[in-house]
């Protein structure tokens, strides 16, 4: 960084060398800058459209309460696909933890007991589909499609109908409402942002989120630079189950209810945003924050399309589109970096 | 004995021939097969019967897995397919009408055709990994299927579309005959020709097919376009099945259960070898033990758990890791059998 800009000091103060120099240092952020635009073109353009009816604190607000639990579950898939794997199963675990809970409370098992039990039901899922994908070589899309079978099945093994959560614990993550003129988080609101902060830490400031970064980059050299691969490759898979546990319990707040059918497709919502958010399929690069931005681009369709009151299967469209978009720009970009190389 | 067990297509016809054996001992009704009015009737011709629209999905998954790729939106082409299809016939004065069914028919199919021809387009000239550039359409697909019928469900009454699932030709059920013929077609164009050994090539090693001269990007567009055709004749069963264009639950998870008859007649994900009669194979494996679930009394919804037992149970099979573990346990006697454990497992 440094012979670089002493060396050209005379031109370094024009803007234009500024932008190059900034680019192609962070070449891998544009992705997640791209998400951000369209996140702000969608608001700036939802309130004009809706006549500043759109960018309240109210809805802001709504926006992470109604996406906390596909944000906890893009930070899991997030640290699953930068080690160039992926994760199916999460969907399905995260409707089997939450009937699962609904279940333990509604048998009068106390939360604090269900809730960590359900963690590990999820932690579970995840290290059987870790074990799989580095000890038995399967490929991480079959061996989490075992697990997304298997945690839909023991979805319906708990119940075949919901159950109604009545413990006040679990009702108080949703029904508490902090608020400040007008803008409201709720604890499930907190504990996803956490979720967030704690994934985005781990990537960026610790030895386990660089392994991450190298395995994904290239596992070979990662393996050749003595970094411990087969732990560190279980462990994602592990962390995305827990988050996909997590994201049973916030769920189950969220509808007062644990139902089997809950979370059917979300993994791919969570691929998308985790895509939209800026990172890439073939592992190794990708920001926690940027799935983060993707999730908040998610919702925000979302919540558009219920505004202009049109038909609910244009989310999907637009999604499929902007999913369309993003990994043309990103081949684009991958294309650029390999001419340069 | 040794080159049967050694046959690749050995344990899969195994598993499916153990599991009619277990059936046909817990019921001796489930391998009865009755003639009435020239038209067969029985448990074993209820799987050949709804198997079809697997069967058809999984054919051109096989294809599509063997040039290293996968299409994860058959589900949402067969929804599309069969709302296309349907709206035309509701939306027509004579249901009934042969030339209308076969407009509907036609249409679908075409409109299956383009979607297959898209994915194709993303992934061979796009170079957009399979897996998502799939993704797009699977996601997008469903909502395009729901514009179609208007967000409902559209019903219709029409003899010659409805024969296409329920008819009967030759006693044997149309759709299971249908299926058929599209895998002896599928498979003597690619085995009787030398595209299979070419897709098997673009599979292998793309860059190295491509610098031999195989001309990898129409062979990868083929197959996916293959794929989506396929997944238009399914959804066209599907939807003559239950007379109705169902966007939300036509195809529902079937590109997962493809996948895995595929993996289970054993064809590796990692592209190259594919055995179209192992597919087969996998897909009446799948279909007999969804209905020998249903027998055990199970709740159908809990059927996705014995899958997941049977997913693992193969892959560890095929592991090579537990081969080798296998040969430590069993000493050195097996050792000169090292590279045809290879083979089994491909």
């Amino acid at each position: 960084m440094t012979t670089l800009d002493t060396a050209s000091v005379g031109q370094t103060n024009t803007l234009a060398y500024k932008y190059h120099a900034f680019m192609s240092r962070r070449a891998s952020l544009m992705p997640t800058f791209a998400a951000i635009a369209i996140l702000v073109l969608l608001f700036v353009g939802a309130e004009i459209f809706l006549r500043g009816d759109f960018i309240t604190p109210r809805n802001i607000s709504a926006l992470l309460l109604d996406n906390a639990p596909l944000l906890v579950l893009a930070v899991g898939m997030t640290f699953v696909i930068i080690t160039a794997g992926i994760d199916l199963s999460v969907g399905s675990v995260m409707a089997f933890t939450g009937i699962w809970l609904a279940k333990l409370l509604g048998d009068g098992v106390s939360a604090a007991i269900a809730i960590p039990l359900v963690l590990v039901g999820g932690a579970l899922v995840g290290m059987l589909i870790g074990v799989l994908v580095q000890y038995f070589d399967v490929q991480p899309f079959i061996a989490s499609l075992a697990g997304l079978f298997l945690a839909r099945g023991l979805a319906y093994v708990v119940s075949l109908s919901s159950i109604k959560v009545e413990n006040d614990a679990v009702l108080w993550l949703q029904s508490t409402r902090w608020s400040a003129g007008g803008w409201y988080i709720t604890p499930t609101g907190i504990i996803a942002l956490l979720v967030v902060v704690i994934g985005a830490f781990v990537m960026h400031f610790t030895r386990f989120g660089r392994t991450i970064y190298a395995i994904g980059g290239n596992e070979q050299s990662a393996r050749l630079m003595g970094l411990n691969i087969a732990r560190t490759k279980v462990a994602v898979y592990v962390i995305s189950g827990v988050c996909a546990g997590l994201a049973g319990l916030l769920l189950t707040a969220y509808s007062g209810a644990g139902y089997p059918r809950n979370g059917i497709g979300t993994e791919l919502d969570a691929i998308a945003a985790v895509v939209i958010g800026g990172t890439l399929l073939t592992g190794g690069r990708g920001y926690v924050l940027g799935s983060m931005v993707g999730v908040f681009v998610f919702g925000a369709i979302n919540t558009v399309i219920n505004f202009m009151g049109a038909e609910q299967s244009w989310t999907r469209i637009i999604v499929g589109l902007l999913l369309l978009l993003f990994i043309v720009v990103q081949r684009a970009i991958v294309a650029r970096a390999e001419r340069r190389g | 004995m040794r080159t049967i067990v050694k046959h690749r297509l050995f344990w899969p016809a195994t598993a499916l021939i153990a599991l009619i054996v277990i059936n046909t001992i817990a019921r001796p009704r489930f391998v009865k097969i009755t003639i009435r009015d020239g038209e067969l009737y029985g448990a074993l011709i209820d799987i050949l019967r709804q198997s079809a629209p697997l069967m058809l999905v999984s054919l051109g998954m096989t294809i599509v897995i063997a040039t290293r790729g996968i299409d994860l939106s058959v589900g949402a082409i067969m929804a599309m397919s069969g709302a296309v299809a349907l709206q035309i016939i509701a939306g027509s004065d004579q249901p009934d009408n042969l030339g209308v069914v076969a407009v509907a028919v036609g249409a679908a199919i075409l409109v299956s055709l383009l979607l297959g021809a898209w994915n194709g387009f993303l992934v061979s000239v796009l170079g957009i990994q399979p897996i998502i550039a799939t993704l797009v359409l699977m996601l997008a697909g469903r909502g395009v299927a729901l514009l179609i019928t208007d967000g409902k469900i559209t019903t219709v009454n029409s003899d010659p579309f409805e024969f296409i699932a329920t008819g009967y030709l030759l006693l044997f059920p149309f759709a299971f005959l249908l299926a058929m013929a599209l895998v002896a077609i599928v498979g003597s164009v690619e085995r009787r020709s030398a595209l299979g050994v070419l897709t098997e090539a673009v599979g292998i090693n793309p860059e190295a097919s491509r610098l031999a001269g195989v001309r990898s990007r129409g062979i990868i567009w083929g197959a996916y376009i293959v794929s989506g055709i396929l997944a238009g004749v399914a959804g066209l069963i599907y939807s003559a099945n239950i007379k109705a264009a169902d966007a939300n639950a036509a195809g529902q998870l079937i590109e997962l259960y493809a996948i895995l008859a595929v993996v289970l007649g054993g064809t590796s994900l990692m592209g190259g070898k594919f055995s179209i009669a192992g597919t087969v194979i996998g897909v009446l494996f799948i279909q007999t033990l969804e209905s020998t679930i249903l027998f055990l009394g199970v709740p159908s919804a809990q059927s996705p758990v014995f899958f997941a037992i049977v997913v693992v149970v193969v892959v560890l099979i095929q592991s090579s890791q537990l081969h080798k573990w296998a040969r430590r346990v069993f000493g050195g006697r097996r050792s000169t059998e090292t590279s045809s454990d290879v083979e089994v497992a491909a």
